[in-house]
């Protein structure tokens, strides 16, 4: 029997106490909010982290509690929390948990148990990673690519109990992100509803499909190189750890490949920018669509290139490398994999223009963000082909202008899809509308804040401003005008950063104040926005399941008045739709 | 150019066209909940081969590093490997059950069910003390894990398939519960194909795990040059 015939016929177990409804859910619209609140709360931690940084980078010596111990604690549990802990979890837990079932016609996902323990093992490792801050020794500051033999040796901070915490709690990361991923998959392989072929998804399904497959295939090389770690770490053996002399004394340790944990660490390091690209591609592109009243252009084209993104990202990893002394042939290899892969993604980048192009373009909250995004990744992607290739990387690598890259590239390209993101679907979750003001002021400020944050920066890298560094004062080699620039720089980071509190107070009143938003405010045409009940209630779709007969962009359709025409409209309806719309405009038109 | 760009989005899109019929109305795609836990599986399965992928690869790039102690030296302990052949043999035997149980259950015989999957169990368990015991004699023999990375490999992979049976076994644990409770063979028939494909595929990864424990630094050699790690 089908899923979906199967779906229809037994019965709903809908949960009736407190705990099991609002706590130890295994309703997917629950855990995806549980994910979704959790991520943003560690997101605001490092925010307050990176805040901290640029103080001392701006400001030098004016924190009385930041040393250099400190500031590399601050940098490491900044960079691990935003790449794993916020943007994964949120585009993969918040969003995918919230939006497959919704979007694909299903009543959950296929194994809620287990996405129910995907939510508390993240929570686990969540709290792990955080109960780093009260530990004798504080986080790890060994930067958030751990390498070794650094990261493990007398001198780092949190050598003794910070980074095991860090390492254990990715294990348990990835074991959550496992279970996760697993039901995601799962979910649009096998509980589509009638007629949702896999050429009618969303974009949004495809790019967190795509993730989520990329995420079972790249998070195990992290978990192979913490659990190695762990054992040198812990057990004294030499996986990465070669022959050392630490503070006067040789270490027990001999023979060990600190290389052999880079590969391993970026053959999950580089897929994981696509992890979080990928959702972020899918996302945008439905906001582009619905707020351009505008079909995608190429929905075909935009999912092959999602797949040869997926693809081609596991054959790239070693351009993170080209400074470890790598063979030069590599070099070659890796710089042509990279140019190669920007061919797809600059595809996505014409055809997300090319919707737009006389499109009916409403600049609702949720555009802005999107067409920010657009502009912002595409900077951040240009600055990826410059350091894709070696000779160019060789001298910036240990710039800002690597800093400057992966910020916009990795870093705000994707907050600002999560934020548009947000905006959009926040009426569907909730039932009431996000405030337009106080989004919009949201908006420019961090839209304006972090161009003006992270352009400075590539013209410091230029200049051969060096990261890494906890502070620039003294140095000879760096001018008094880039110290101006860092201090610039800083007071636009503090701005963003506390702009970022008129977001929080917008969703925490916005819930409950908000305006009513109905069932479908955007006038969107794919599945989640036909439910029944607004936000939809447990199961989704009542005693039957819908039945989608096109796809989800039929924006702005010749001779029907309403500009657009739900999936769920079948050919019979939109001949109605028609016939009733010409009836209406010659009607307007006799008077 | 207008019209040119509007007709090339619609017509490269299946659903682009909204005087198209659509296609699958009459059936809804997917499977039954058997074939969701099995895809379920089979995904799980493949996670499971990118990380011993991963963590053979690394065996091999670390193999290359001058300080390898080959674990198949002449006195060494896996000169003679007949402990990891007596716990092959355990494993096999703990398939085979299994793979009875399967056939048995697809027929509807309750008894052979119960004895094979039961006897299933045990000889896995069987196969867990034999490796656990093959540790022992390592330690006895003064090759400790930090000792050297062949010996850190060979507790590591041994130890993580081991973990991977063993969570098996929990699985299982909850099949035997359930017969215990008298729960009807239908209803518990998925849950044994299971366990028979997740056995199967263990026992498969272990002879992948013994071939390269048990190799010489020579094959290590050949593969590390054809990975382009030497």
């Amino acid at each position: 029997m089908a899923y979906a015939e199967q779906a229809e016929t037994e019965a709903l177990h809908e949960p009736k106490s407190f705990l099991t409804k609002y706590v130890w859910s295994q309703d997917h619209k629950v855990i995806a909010i549980q994910y979704s609140l959790t991520a943003l709360f560690v997101g605001l931690i490092a925010i307050v982290l990176s805040g901290l940084m640029r103080i001392q980078i701006g400001f030098p010596g004016s924190l009385a509690f930041m040393d250099a111990s400190t500031y590399y604690q601050a940098m490491t549990m900044h960079g691990m929390i935003m790449v794993i802990y916020l943007l994964t979890a949120l585009f993969l837990g918040g969003f995918g948990n919230y939006l497959i079932p919704l979007m694909v016609g299903a009543r959950d996902m296929v194994f809620p148990y287990v996405n129910m323990l995907s939510y508390w093992f993240y929570l686990l490792a969540v709290v792990v990673l955080l109960s780093s801050f009260f530990v004798p020794g504080g986080p790890t500051g060994s930067g958030w690519t751990l390498y070794p033999p650094q990261s493990i040796s007398q001198g780092t901070p949190g050598v003794e109990w910070g980074i095991v915490l860090m390492l254990v709690s990715l294990a348990i990361f990835i074991v959550a992100a496992t279970m996760g991923g697993l039901n995601y998959v799962t979910t649009v392989l096998q509980a589509r509803t009638h007629g949702m072929t896999l050429f009618r998804m969303p974009l949004s399904v495809w790019g967190i499909f795509m993730a989520s497959i990329m995420a079972l295939l790249a998070f195990p090389a992290l978990f192979v190189s913490a659990v190695m770690m762990l054992f040198d770490k812990l057990l004294g053996t030499s996986f990465f750890m070669p022959a050392i002399i630490s503070l006067g004394q040789p270490l027990a340790h001999q023979g060990g490949s600190p290389i052999l944990f880079q590969h391993l660490f970026w053959f999950f390091g580089h897929p994981e920018v696509y992890i979080v690209a990928l959702p972020a591609f899918g996302l945008v592109s439905d906001l582009i669509s619905t707020h351009a009243r505008k079909n995608i252009f190429g929905y075909r084209m935009m999912v092959w290139a999602i797949i040869a993104i997926g693809v081609l990202s596991f054959v790239v990893w070693a351009h993170h490398m080209y400074v470890s002394g790598m063979n030069p042939y590599f070099g070659f290899f890796f710089a042509v994999t990279t140019l190669i892969i920007a061919v797809p993604t600059a595809l996505k980048v014409y055809n997300w223009v090319l919707t737009l192009w006389r499109g009916d373009i409403h600049l609702t909250v949720p555009m802005l963000f999107a067409l920010a995004f657009i502009v912002t990744f595409l900077v951040g992607g240009l600055t990826g082909l410059f350091l894709g290739n070696v000779i160019v990387d060789i001298p910036l690598s240990d710039t800002y202008f690597v800093v400057a890259h992966f910020h916009m590239v990795m870093g705000v390209a994707p907050v600002l899809v999560v934020f548009g993101g947000i905006y959009h679907w926040f009426p569907k979750v909730t039932g009431r509308m996000l405030n337009d003001t106080l989004g919009k002021l949201h908006f420019w400020i961090t839209f304006l804040g972090t161009y003006a944050i992270f352009f400075p920066m590539h013209y410091l890298g230029f200049q051969g401003m060096p990261r890494r560094y906890y502070a620039y004062d003294n140095y000879a080699f760096i001018p008094q005008s880039a110290q101006e620039l860092n201090a610039f720089i800083t007071v636009i980071a503090l701005t963003v950063g506390v702009s970022q509190l008129l977001f929080v107070f917008n969703l925490a009143w916005s819930v409950f104040k908000g305006r009513p938003a109905g069932s479908n405010p955007w006038g969107a045409a794919s599945l989640e926005w036909q439910t029944p009940n607004t936000p939809p209630i447990h199961g989704n779709w009542g005693a039957k399941l819908p039945v989608v007969h096109r796809w989800a962009y039929d924006y702005s359709v010749p001779g029907i008045e309403q500009d657009f025409v739900p999936q769920t409209v079948s050919a019979e309806e939109l001949e109605q739709m028609r016939q009733l719309s010409a009836g209406t405009t010659i009607a307007g038109v006799k008077p | 150019m207008s019209r040119l760009l509007l007709r090339n989005a619609d017509g490269a899109d299946p659903g682009g066209s909204w005087n198209r019929d659509p296609r699958g109305t009459e059936a809804g795609e997917g499977a039954d909940r058997y074939q969701i836990a099995r895809t379920g599986l089979r995904l799980f399965l493949v996670v499971v081969s990118s990380l011993f992928f991963l963590f053979l690869l690394a065996f091999i790039a670390r193999s290359q590093m001058t300080d390898w102690q080959p674990l198949t030296e002449p006195l060494a302990p896996l000169a003679n490997p007949w402990q990891l052949w007596v716990n092959s043999a355990f494993l096999v035997l703990s398939c085979i059950a299994l793979q009875w149980a399967r056939m048995a259950a697809r027929k509807a015989r309750l008894d052979a069910t119960v004895i094979g999957f039961v006897l299933g169990g045990l000889f896995a368990m069987a196969f867990l003390m034999g490796q656990f015991w093959v540790w022992q004699q390592f330690v006895a023999w003064g090759y400790f894990v930090a000792g050297n990375p062949a010996n850190s490999f060979f507790y590591l992979l041994t130890g993580v398939h081991g973990l991977h049976l063993l969570g098996g076994l929990i699985a299982w644990g909850r099949t035997v519960a359930k017969f215990l409770q008298r729960v009807p063979l239908p209803q518990l028939s998925a849950s044994i194909e299971l366990c028979a494909i997740y056995w199967h595929y263990l026992l498969g990864l272990w002879f992948v795990l013994f071939a390269l424990l048990t190799s010489t630094p020579q094959t290590y050699e050949a593969i590390a040059r054809l990975c382009g790690l030497r």
